[in-house]
Order: C-alpha cells, then structure tokens, then sequence
C-alpha cells in the first residue's frame, strides 16, 4: 500500500504505518491526522516529536508513563497523564501518534 | 476508542443465546504473516504450491503426534452442550462459532482423508476435500476461537477445541499461511528478547523511570534492577508491564512487594518476557525455544527461584509444560514451587506475617475479579484445588474492603475470556474483539448496576489491554481495568518510609482536609 503526496509515494503496511521510517516528515504526518479527522495542533506536536527523539535514542517508543511524566515535565502536571494523551489521540496515544510520527507501531499484549 | 462500522451487541439481564445468522463472520480474518516473520519461526515464507499434500500430510503426524487430537476427531457424539458456551459464538451469532462446528471445519476434512466411510462415502459422513476454500475458512475461524478452554468445562466427553484450534494454525502454518501478529511478535522474541520488541537500554531506562516514581510517591528507594547476577529472584513478566497502562502499576507493586520482604530480584534483558505465543500458533518447536531462553537467563543470572508476573497463558505454558519443554529445572531452590506466580509469593508472604496491607487504602474501589482463562482453566497456584480462584481473590480481599463477585456461571472454571485472547489481540480483529467481549461485559455491568463495582482486576496482560479497549464499546470506563498488584502496591505498609516523608504526607491529608 502507498499514500501519494505532492509527487512523493510513502509506502505503508496493511495498518497505515509508515514501512520506510526514513521517509516521514511532517506533510505526512498531517495527512495521517487529518485522515484520522484531527487537526495537529501544537500539543500533539509536543507528543509526536517527543516519540520521534526517544526513538532515535532507544529504536522503540517510550512506555506510556515516560511519556506521561516527559510530557508532564514540558507542559505541567495537569498534561502528564494518559487522559490529556487520550483527548489528544483518541484512538490511544502509542498506536495513533506513533503512527502520525512516522515509527513502527508496537506489538505485544499491548 | 475507534469508531465501529458494525453493529455492537447490547447488554441486557442476561447473555441470550443469539438468532443464528450464518455467514455473520466470514469476513473476519487476520492479516498474513509477511514472509520474514514466517522464516523467523522455521515455516514456509508464503503459500506453497503443494499445500494441499502438505497440509494432509502436517494433520497425519498431529494426529500421531498428539493421541488428544485423534480422540477429539472421533469422539464427538453431537450432543449440543458446548453449542451456546462460546462467548465468540454469543457475540457474533455465527454459527461456525459454535465449538461444534468450529471442530467440524478439521473433522470433515480429518473423515475424508483419515476414515475408510469418508474415503469411499464421504457425503455419507459429512467429508469433503481440503480445497482452497476449506483452507481460507480454516483462517478465518481458527482465528475466531481464543482457546480459552470454555467449552471444555462443559462437554461430556472433554473435547478441548482449543486443541483442535491449535492444530488448525500449525497446519496452516506449515504450508506458509501464519498469522502476522503472532508470528512477528515471536520474531521479536528471538531477536530483541520480548514481545515488544523493547531493547536492553530501553528496558533499563524504563525500570530507572519506574523506580523514581515509586521514590516519589513512597519516599523510599526501591531497587527495580536488570540482569543483576546472583539475585535470588528472577522474575519474568509480560513486556506489556513495562510498557502499557494498566499494567504498569502492577509491575511497581511487585517491585513493592520484593523490597518490603527484603528478596533480591532481578528481570533479564535477554528473556525479558513472561508470554509464550508459541502455544498460540500450536507450534511445540516455538513454546520450547522460548521457554528455553527463560531456563538460560535464569542459569546465566544465577538466580534460586523464578518468579512469573501478572500473565495467563505464560502461567500455563510454565505450569503445565516447562517441565517437559525445559526441565528439570533441579537447580533451584527446591523450597519454593518451580514456577512461582507472583499471586503464590504475595499470598504466602501474607500468611507468614512478612508483608501487611492496609485495605482502607482502597476504599475508594468497589473490586470484582475476572478469572482470565488459561489460569482458570490450564492450571492452579498453591497446593489445594481451586488455588487459581482463591488465591487472587484472597489478595484483592486483603487489600480491599469492598469486593463482590460476577455471576456463579461467569467466574472460576466458568469464566469468560476477555475476547481478546489466544493470539486475536491486534486491531485487525476488532469486531471480533468488540463482540466476544460482550458476555464478560454482561456480567460486569450486573455487579457495576447491582453493586456499584468500580473496578474489575484482573492477572493477564491481554485481558488488561482487552478491558481498557473494548470497555468504552459498553459504556463503562476504560480505566475500571486494574492489576491485582496495583491494589497490593497501594494497600501495601512499608515499614521505611522516612520520618519526613511520613510528615509531608500527614501535611497534604491535612491540607485537603
């Protein structure tokens, strides 16, 4: 499966995840959200490149509590829970932002 | 939650058994292995030309291989007990979700090739050919039944469809037809050491997190370390408990746990996984090398005792087959079961006085418990019959004052799987998931209406990651779902709390009051 998007073919696999991780940038990302009906505003960019630099560093996407407390750190306390990620990825933020952000989506009993 | 493009079951006083629609679930099929996740595991990469041969000739060895199977093929006497037992078949209202009938798509074919009436008159007994349609049918429904055992418990003669489940995959594995999520994930297995997929360094990065935050809110340094030889403990858990929610908070409370009773624990970065998915796909060769990784990490690391977390079907594998997958397992420490479930070592330090709780830390919660099958029904805990049911229960009474049980027909051996197990616990299968959930959900939401239940707990990762997605579907709150020892942790008395931690507390309680 591919996306086409002014003139460039992102492959995907059967879930609508990137299958190249080298070829996400942001026209892509926005077209997953608007394709999921969300409009990516300023905080779920906070999220979406969060996963993208804890990636980098250990080739997986943080568990949800790091990502709650990093997130909590940055925005306050009120941010750093999985109900303010929820509101902003209904479908749950591992899968769904880790999917705008262009990373494998995770496996497991998850 | 996702938006449903499908008709979801309502909930009502009782699970009716549903107007049969045949062909409901026809649609329903998981994706396909890609061809690197099935070489991964030893089979053929995609469909392979000769299939038909093969796929007879995988069922003639299962059928010497396992004596459970050639019984089960023969036995069935088609008297209807099992027919209304399945909480796929409740949900969905196919009829090929009766656990009859499910067992009939191998039987026909078994009677053809393995019968003299089938051979010479197969219209006669109900035989047919293995064709191509046979095969995808196969995929379909064998990836419908979560083996939960369920109807089991009520056939008069014991046939296990679980089993039969079980064969089905293996034979269609075998002729390159293996499910992507199953197998990928024990892919990652082999490669990175847990379902996840989450590498040594991430793993350690999220323990140190995780031992902050217990710093945090206890003012107490609990070691939650990685690969430390010469431990006593080595515990094994689902990777889902350091990764997702709920299950995360049962992962600190046995870390609460371990250090309150001064045991040295330790979890192995190179067999950082409790599951055992190879009991999924049926394939012995796969439950036995990763059960094998587990009997490394725990020679290598030197431990005593291996300590298994909140995970059901790892429970069974460990129960009822380690010992013949990867035994003896003669040096451990011989005092304690080989395998130990986390339950058993909460529950005796309990009884010896070594740890105390305090429940009224939980009096927030009205607690029910969800018996996840493969503990309910594959194995026990303790050393008397009905362990499995007691010993959870006795820990979530010991840490809340307020628990209340579903329906005598929904619990202990009876229990209904949460939907999602047995491999079926990926999105691709969400109608699926969504109505097979719906008996349990019945009997949940009776407790919730009759007895103002908060919170349902539960021992298994994928009935935890089950609840939390397919809850909202009802109308009832994903965060209802909690890990027994998140209760545990947080009825939990810790005997060093600092003095000045002890104050700030009492400062906060007296600030809110």
């Amino acid at each position: 499966m591919a996306i086409e998007l002014n003139g460039k073919t992102y492959e995907t696999d059967e879930e609508g995840y990137l299958a190249d991780l080298s070829q996400w940038d942001e026209d892509i990302a926005t077209y997953m959200a608007n394709d999921d009906d969300i409009e990516l505003t300023d905080a779920h960019w906070e999220v979406i490149n969060f996963l993208r630099e804890y990636y980098e560093e250990y080739q997986i996407a943080p568990a949800v509590r790091v990502l709650t407390k990093a997130i909590g750190k940055k925005l306050g306390k009120d941010k750093g829970n999985s109900k303010y990620l929820y509101q902003l990825f209904p479908y749950g933020p591992a899968k769904q932002a880790c999917k705008f952000g262009g990373l494998p989506k995770p496996t497991g009993c998850v | 939650m996702a938006k449903a493009d499908y008709e979801i079951p309502g909930l009502s006083q009782y699970v009716p058994v549903p107007k049969l629609e045949p062909g409901k679930m026809e649609h329903s099929s998981p994706f396909i292995a890609k061809p690197e996740h099935n070489a991964d595991l030893g089979f053929p990469g995609e469909l392979v030309d000769d299939w038909h041969d093969k796929a007879i000739d995988k069922m003639g060895d299962l059928l010497k291989k396992y004596r459970s199977l050639q019984v089960f093929m023969d036995i069935c006497v088609k008297c209807g007990a099992c027919t209304d037992k399945c909480h796929y078949m409740l949900g969905t209202a196919d009829p090929k979700n009766m656990p009859v009938a499910r067992q009939d798509l191998m039987r026909s074919v078994y009677r053809r090739y393995f019968t003299w009436p089938g051979k010479h008159f197969p219209k006669l007994v109900g035989a047919r050919d293995l064709t191509r349609d046979v095969l995808d049918e196969w995929y379909s429904y064998y990836h419908q039944c979560s083996e939960c055992r369920r109807c089991s418990v009520y056939c008069p003669y014991g046939i296990d469809t679980a089993e039969i489940t079980m064969a089905g995959r293996e034979i269609l594995a075998h002729v390159g037809m293996g499910q992507k999520y199953s197998n990928e994930i024990i892919g990652k297995v082999y490669k990175i050491g847990n379902n996840l997929g989450l590498p040594g360094p991430a793993l350690e990065n999220t323990l140190e997190g995780l031992a902050e935050d217990i710093e945090d809110e206890t003012g107490i340094a609990v070691a939650m370390p990685m690969d430390k030889v010469g431990s006593e403990v080595l515990l094994i858990t689902p990777s889902a408990d350091f990764f997702a929610e709920p299950h995360v908070d049962g992962l600190m409370g046995y870390a609460k746990v371990f250090h309150e009773a001064g045991i040295d624990w330790t979890v192995s970065s190179y067999a950082s996984e409790a599951a055992n998915f190879g009991l999924f796909i049926g394939n012995y060769d796969n439950m036995e090398k990763i059960a094998k990784r587990i009997r490394k990490a725990s020679i290598d690391l030197k431990v005593r005792r291996i300590v298994h977390g909140e995970c059901g079907h790892a429970w069974r594998v460990a129960y009822s087959f380690w010992n013949t997958l990867a035994g003896p397992f003669d040096y451990l420490d011989s005092n304690y079961p080989v395998p130990q479930h986390i339950c058993e070592l909460t529950y005796d330090l309990l009884q010896a006085g070594k740890i105390k709780l305090d429940p009224s830390q939980n009096d927030d919660k009205v607690l029910t418990f969800h018996d996840s099958c493969n503990v309910a029904r594959g194995s026990r805990m303790g050393d008397k019959p009905g362990g499995q049911f007691d010993i959870p229960r006795a820990l979530i009474k010991a840490a809340c004052n307020n628990y209340v049980d579903m329906a005598r027909d929904t619990i202990n051996e009876h229990t209904f799987c949460c939907g999602g197990g047995g491999g079926l616990l990926t999105d691709d299968l969400m109608e699926l998931r969504v109505k097979g959930a719906m008996p349990r959900m019945q009997a949940l939401n009776e407790v919730v209406e009759s007895d103002k239940v908060t919170h349902v707990a539960a021992i298994c990762a994928i009935c935890k990651t089950q609840f939390a997605k397919t809850l909202p579907y009802y109308n009832m709150g994903m965060d209802m779902i909690i890990s027994v020892h998140h209760l545990v942790g947080d009825a939990l008395i810790m005997s060093d709390v600092p003095e000045d931690k002890e104050e700030e507390d009492e400062d906060e309680a007296r600030a809110q009051d």
